[in-house]
This record gives structure tokens, C-alpha cells and sequence, in this order.
């Protein structure tokens, strides 16, 4: 029920910022339609903590800054890389780095930030194990340092 | 004189802008796919961020800053799995990336011609 509710906040909210009409009638149309998708998601039973992870908002205002200037400070690197004079400084490398994410929710939210952040590219999951391209070695150092890893985790929380 | 605010967002938008370009000198200068991968990952985030900041700014508190905002997250939510899906299917199909030592021994027959 609460996943109900989120959702059709998520969807209200969408409607109406994208709407700008705002009389009764057309109001209405929105919440009718809202309603619907709700219904249908119900239908084919994906809501749930999965589709909608909203025992992660209270944790995802410290993780998302982190996120945001990791990736500004790996723009400009990579952009230093690019624009390096003659060629351009770059040691691919291809490597697996563990992870230590107890869902598949908290694995999938670790690879898309990998893959947000330029410079790292996540391009399978197996097993307990991401498979990254990284521009060039350093790169792949620091990440196989694991603090995104650790991060991550954190956001995720406790085994429920 | 223009009013700071305005500035604040031709800086973000020309910074942005800058980016894109670099992203886009980084697609020719790179060396192989998954590398490239990475400099349109830079136009995907801090270009594209900073163009829709930039245009946020120059909007203020109104409906068409609160659309941008929606914009800001599904890209955030949309480009890595763009990137993704192009590496996976790369790799899947068999395309070996480059790595350090290949990448060096293909300079080194590049220099001798």
C-alpha cells in the first residue's frame, strides 16, 4: 500500500509539472489516468521495493553530493586525458571489481553510478562481481579501492 | 550592467557547452570503442548538467524550471544505462577492448612508419 502511494505521488507530480492546466476538469483526467497506471502495476505486481525504492530517500541526500562531485572531478580528468597534447593519456584496462551489496536493487544502483561517473564503464554483472572498463589504470585503481563500493552499501543499509 | 544571476547562467551554459566540445574532440581522438564510451560520458553528465543548470538559472522559480529539474533526473537515471547497453553489447559481440600494454605496442608500430 505505502508503494501504492509513493507511486501515485511520482506520477501525479509528473502529470501536473507537465501539464500547466490546471482547471477541475483537466485535474481530473490526470488523477483518472494516475489511478489507472497504478492499478495496472498493481496488476503485474511490480510494485514493490524493487521499482520503487523508497526505504532509500531518508539515506539518498548524503549519497547523492558524493556522486555528484566524484563525477565532476572525474569529467575533469578525463577531460585532461582527452585534451593531453600529442596523445592522449589513456591505459585502458578491463577488470573485474567485487562488490559487497546484499541485493540485486543495491548492485544495479552500484553499477550505474560506475558507469554515471566518465572514465569507468560497468559492462557485466556476475556473480558477486562487476566487470569495468576503465580509461586508463589509476582510474581503475581508485575504484577497486572501493569507496563508491562502500558507499553504496551504506545507501542500500542493514539485510532487512 | 546584467544582473549576476544571468551571468552565473551564460557561465554555466558556455561551461557546459565547452564540455560538449571536449566530449565530442575526445570521440576523434580516442583510441578504440570503449574508450569513447567514456568522452560521451562526459557530454552525457557535466556537459548536459551544466547547460540545463545553466538554463534553470536564466528560467528561475517558475513551471518550466521545475520541468528542467525533471530533465536533470531522468538523465541522471537514463544515461548510464545508454552507455551501458552500447559496452555490453560490444562486448558480447566479441569486440576485445584495447588495454594498457596493447595500446602502447600499437604506438610503437604507429612510431616506426
Amino acid at each position: 500500500m505505502k508503494h501504492s502511494v509513493a507511486l501515485f505521488t511520482l506520477l501525479m507530480a509528473v502529470w501536473l509539472l507537465n501539464s500547466g492546466h490546471y482547471t477541475p476538469l483537466i485535474i481530473g483526467f490526470g488523477v483518472a489516468s494516475c489511478l489507472f497506471v497504478v492499478w495496472l502495476a498493481r496488476r503485474m505486481e511490480i510494485v514493490d521495493d524493487e521499482a520503487l525504492p523508497i526505504h532509500l530517500l531518508a539515506r539518498l541526500p548524503r549519497y547523492l553530493p558524493w556522486l555528484a562531485l566524484e563525477v565532476v572531478k572525474s569529467n575533469l580528468d578525463v577531460a585532461r586525458r582527452i585534451l593531453t597534447p600529442g596523445r592522449p593519456d589513456v591505459s585502458p584496462r578491463l577488470f573485474d571489481a567485487p562488490t559487497t551489496q546484499h541485493t540485486d536493487l543495491g548492485r544495479v544502483l552500484y553499477a550505474n553510478s560506475i558507469t554515471l561517473t566518465p572514465g569507468t564503464v560497468s559492462i557485466r554483472v556476475h556473480g558477486a562481481a562487476i566487470t569495468v572498463h576503465a580509461i586508463a589504470e589509476d582510474v581503475a585503481d581508485s575504484l577497486l579501492e572501493g569507496g563508491m563500493d562502500r558507499r553504496v552499501s551504506r545507501l542500500e543499509g542493514e539485510p532487512r | 550592467m546584467a544582473h549576476p544571476v544571468e551571468v552565473l547562467s551564460w557561465i554555466c551554459i558556455l561551461v557546459g557547452s565547452l564540455f560538449v566540445i571536449i566530449g565530442g574532440i575526445g570521440l576523434l581522438r580516442l583510441p578504440d570503442f570503449y574508450t569513447r564510451i567514456h568522452a560521451a560520458g562526459i557530454t552525457d553528465t557535466l556537459g548536459a548538467w551544466l547547460i540545463l543548470l545553466g538554463l534553470m538559472l536564466h528560467e528561475g522559480f517558475t513551471l518550466n524550471a521545475a520541468k528542467l529539474a525533471t530533465l536533470l533526473f531522468f538523465l541522471l537515471a537514463t544515461s548510464p544505462l545508454g552507455s551501458h547497453a552500447l559496452a555490453k553489447a560490444a562486448f558480447l559481440r566479441g569486440l576485445d577492448p584495447l588495454q594498457g600494454r596493447e595500446l602502447a605496442d600499437r604506438h610503437e608500430v604507429d612510431d616506426s612508419e
